[in-house]
């Protein structure tokens, strides 16, 4: 329901001009946010977009023939991406499925949920902090991606718990009880009906987890590192050893250790465009799932 | 409570476990990928990753190197993080990383305590500011008084009347160690503000006019203007002759006692070898081998 | 099957002991060594003083919660009211316009937000109050309160609408004006939403560390709007990666953490209990 804001007449001196205040106070606050907005990311591109090129894209930087390239950071963003996913997507899932379809105790959910929540409120600093602890040094895998996905798979596990979580919620419980008046076992059902019906969900929280993995800094640059060369995935101890910045790490090395503004500012558009992508798709996927649910 | 509590912690050391018998799993996998090509004999077909990390201020020695490199063995990646002269001696002692890379001499109590310090390049510690700035030139005691908080505005210095912003980096920077040491303000310094990386404090000091800070000086370009020191132009030549006061090593960090890979160790050897020189010299350091 | 969903399920719970029980152990020793009093109301930091070390974070803490005040205090009347103007007042075409904007600042990487603090907040703040350097409290509040935004916004446009629609009829029908019933019914109304939205805001303030490491400068000192300062995220951040293992300044790093944690956990628990209150 929308209202007008006109001030209608007749209104006592004292009303009018609170009437005035509270609605120049508002205009401003939108006006502010929008032009914001639209400051910010038409100075990125400004400044960003002039140095982007193909071969910018698709190619390394070289200090001794003095070009720049960031196909590494993107390289290892894919990287980061894709074994993280591979990891938590399993355990995210898995323990949504255990808190919809076999959890009875509810003190233990809350617990379980409770704790999902807390996940989702510390800090990345506090992840780097453990990460490097943790996966680095006592794990022994050294600074490296691998050790910086690992620490991206206890932070993006609540992304993928809660969404996964929504989207069984919605699966109507007649589905469950005809599976099982079918005769069909607990698992049985889950695969074959649960899981197919909430996949929109599931793919909605990768979606959001691929954003936060994008959009991570701080865990990176103390767990992967910062490096800008090629990574060679497929050599010799290359999946377990690489070490590397992702495209958000890049933007940070260029920006504070090589005063490579003009540098920073491209990787800003590309990490822009990837944001716009993103929101996109996880718009996209959540319509789907809502729909779904709707059937 | 206490029995849920109890549970959870049962649970959660089940799962701990869980967690911790996945990590040795995969480390297990990736020796498999490994072992393969290294049990054979790696003379001309080295392969592998190299990491190495620390300070900021031998970047761009390391990327040179690492690129020449890198054209002798295509299937070697050298990766370089630049982390802080701190950082890099502490991950070649914890292992995080194969080599550590310093730019101050190690301590008696680093080497103590097993890291081994291999020279590879000298550089001078250039005393800079913004190229606005009329001051051409000052003494030892003189950076000493800005640093320490004595001097506070340019005019003392026969500038324009500004106060003088004072940028240093992080306490774990090997610039800052050498630069502390040799200039005589260590535990002493007023800074305005801290920079975590060699190029950082550079952009900073090339935006700001009322700025004075230190760096290598591989990392200076025209955007800013190194001073003389004592009458001494802070040069490749001054600082391989030892004129120049304020000057350091670049060292590669090793751990005593723990075999290198070979790639890693190849990577060593070519860094401290001849043939590196003519690199480290384009990289705008002073090669100590060559 | 369900002995690995079990296992799956308590995952989140092993995780948060491992982090809980990790920052307590490893946290514990510097704070004992320094002293509880010493460490958290000690004015000085000075982790690498070889002659006379000083472990104070007092200025941290401050730095913080001063920080995080700041932006609470600019970020949240703006998103509020940039929200009911989105929910209430704004035409749906122009909502439906600015709404992916808002999304978008959402999205975007904090060290963006950083880098772009750092190219035009920092030398604007130098040029307009005529300082030696920019990097300052203020430049930091400035970027924390503009990456608060967004959630702001979408927490409380959410609340507002979710208010029924009775309240407003109600209200209109009594003889309020529509401005009225925005700010006087219907954002009453989704109070607990909007306090929500505030926690949240507080607990990213609070939690982020590359943005304003990029824009504060980062010397110890005591909180001040115009002067370098760190926080409590940028002191773990800016020493964390060479402080040796097992020496009393990496121990101090993990102390920081634990205090921060500490905060946070505060933080979430309260956001919890709003929540459970917004469901009642």
């Amino acid at each position: 329901m929308q209202t007008s804001v006109d001030t209608p007449r007749g209104l006592s001196g004292r009303r009018r001009a609170w009437h005035w205040a509270v609605r120049a106070a508002m205009y401003l606050s939108a006006g502010a946010t929008c032009a914001l907005a639209l400051g910010l990311i038409g100075y990125i591109l400004w400044r960003g977009v002039p140095g982007l090129s193909w071969e910018f894209l698709t190619t390394q930087e070289s200090i001794l023939k003095g070009t720049d390239g960031i196909l590494p950071a993107i390289q290892n963003t894919l990287y980061v991406i894709l074994v993280t996913l591979v990891i938590v997507l399993p355990l995210g899932v898995g323990a949504a499925v255990y808190l919809t379809e076999y959890a009875t105790n509810r003190r233990l959910t809350g617990a379980i949920e409770f704790a999902t929540e807390t996940l989702a409120g510390i800090p990345s600093i506090l992840y780097a902090l453990v990460g490097m602890l943790v996966f680095c040094q006592f794990c022994d895998l050294g600074t490296t991606l691998l050790a910086g996905s690992l620490t991206l798979v206890i932070m993006t596990l609540p992304t993928i718990i809660r969404t996964t979580q929504e989207s069984l919620k919605a699966v109507p419980a007649g589905y469950r009880e005809g599976a099982a008046g079918l005769g069909a076992g607990r698992w049985h059902m889950i695969r074959t009906i649960v899981l197919p019906c909430a996949l929109d969900g599931i793919v909605t929280g990768c979606i959001l987890a691929v954003g936060r993995i994008v959009g991570e800094s701080a865990v990176l640059i103390f767990t992967a590192g910062m490096s800008t060369s090629m990574q060679n995935f497929f050599g010799s101890g290359g999946l377990v050893k690489s070490s590397g910045a992702t495209l958000t790490v890049a933007l940070y090395v260029y920006a504070k250790e090589r005063y490579k503004y003009d540098n920073a500012f491209s990787v800003a558009v590309v990490l822009l465009a990837l944001t716009l992508l993103i929101n996109l798709a996880a718009g996209a996927a959540g319509k789907r799932a809502k729909r779904e649910e709707e059937r | 409570m206490k029995k849920f509590a109890t549970i959870a912690l049962a649970l959660g050391l089940l799962t701990a476990c869980g967690a911790n018998s996945t990590a040795p799993s995969s480390s297990a996998a990736a020796q498999e990928g490994s072992s393969a090509p290294a049990s054979e004999p790696a003379s001309e077909t080295l392969s592998g990753v190299v990491n190495t990390s620390g300070s900021t201020s031998m970047e761009s020695v390391m990327l040179a190197l690492s690129e020449a490199f890198k054209e002798l063995y295509p299937d070697v990646t050298i990766n370089y993080s630049g982390t802080g002269s701190g950082a890099g001696i502490e991950a070649a002692q914890t292992g995080t990383s194969d080599i550590g890379l310093s730019s101050r001499e190690l301590t008696e109590e680093e080497t103590a305590a097993g890291a081994v310090s291999n020279v590879v390049a000298k550089d001078g510690v250039a005393v800079i500011v913004n190229p606005a700035n009329g001051v051409e030139d000052l003494t030892v005691e003189q950076i000493a008084d800005i640093f320490s908080g004595k001097i506070t505005n340019w005019k003392d210095l026969g500038g324009e009347d500004r106060e003088i912003a004072v940028y240093g980096r992080e306490a774990g920077s090997g610039t800052r160690g050498a630069f502390e040491e040799i200039v005589g303000v260590v535990d002493a310094c007023q800074l305005t503000n801290e920079y975590s990386s060699t190029g950082d404090l550079v952009g900073n000091v090339a935006g700001n006019e009322n700025a004075i800070g230190y760096a290598s000086l591989s990392a200076v370009d025209d955007t800013v203007k190194a001073v003389k020191v004592g009458g001494v132009a802070c040069t490749e030549a001054t600082v391989k002759d030892g004129s120049y006061a304020i000057q350091r090593p670049f060292v590669m960090v090793t751990r005593e006692g723990a075999a290198l890979s070979d790639a890693a160790q190849a990577f060593l050897d070519f860094a401290m070898s001849p043939d590196a020189a003519p690199i480290i010299t384009v990289a705008g350091a002073v090669s100590a081998n060559g | 099957m369900r002995l690995i969903f079990t296992v799956c399920g308590f995952i989140a719970i092993a995780f948060v002991l491992l982090i809980s029980v990790y920052l307590i152990l490893s946290g514990l020793p510097a704070i004992r060594q320094v002293g509880l009093f010493d460490f958290l109301l000690g004015e000085r930091w000075d982790s690498t003083n070889k002659t006379n070390p000083a472990y104070g974070i007092l200025p941290f803490i401050l730095t913080s919660v001063w920080g995080t005040c700041g932006a609470i205090l600019i970020g949240v009347p703006v998103g509020i009211l940039t929200a009911v103007f989105l929910a209430r007042v704004a035409p749906p075409r122009l909502a439906a316009a600015i709404r992916p904007a808002v999304d978008l600042l959402a999205g975007i990487p904090s060290v963006i937000y950083g880098l772009v603090g750092m190219m035009v907040l920092v030398p604007a703040i130098q040029d307009a109050f005529d300082l030696k350097a920019g990097d300052s409290l203020l430049a930091a509040i400035l970027v924390l309160a503009v990456m608060i935004l967004p959630s702001i916004i979408r927490v409380c446009e959410t609340a507002l609408k979710a208010v029924p629609r009775e309240y407003a009829e109600g209200s209109l029908a009594l003889g309020a004006t529509s401005l009225e019933t925005d700010f006087k019914v219907i954002l009453p109304a989704a109070r607990s939403g909007v306090a929500a939205a505030v926690v949240l805001g507080v607990g990213r303030a609070i939690g982020e560390a590359m943005a304003i490491l990029m824009v504060a400068g980062n010397a110890a000192n005591m909180p001040g709007l115009f002067r370098s300062v760190k926080f409590l995220t940028t002191a773990i951040a800016s020493e964390m990666s060479y402080a040796s293992v097992g020496s009393l300044q990496r121990n101090a790093l993990y102390s920081i953490g634990l205090v921060l944690f500490v905060f946070i956990m505060f933080i979430n628990i309260l956001l919890n209990t709003v929540l459970k209150k917004n469901k009642e």
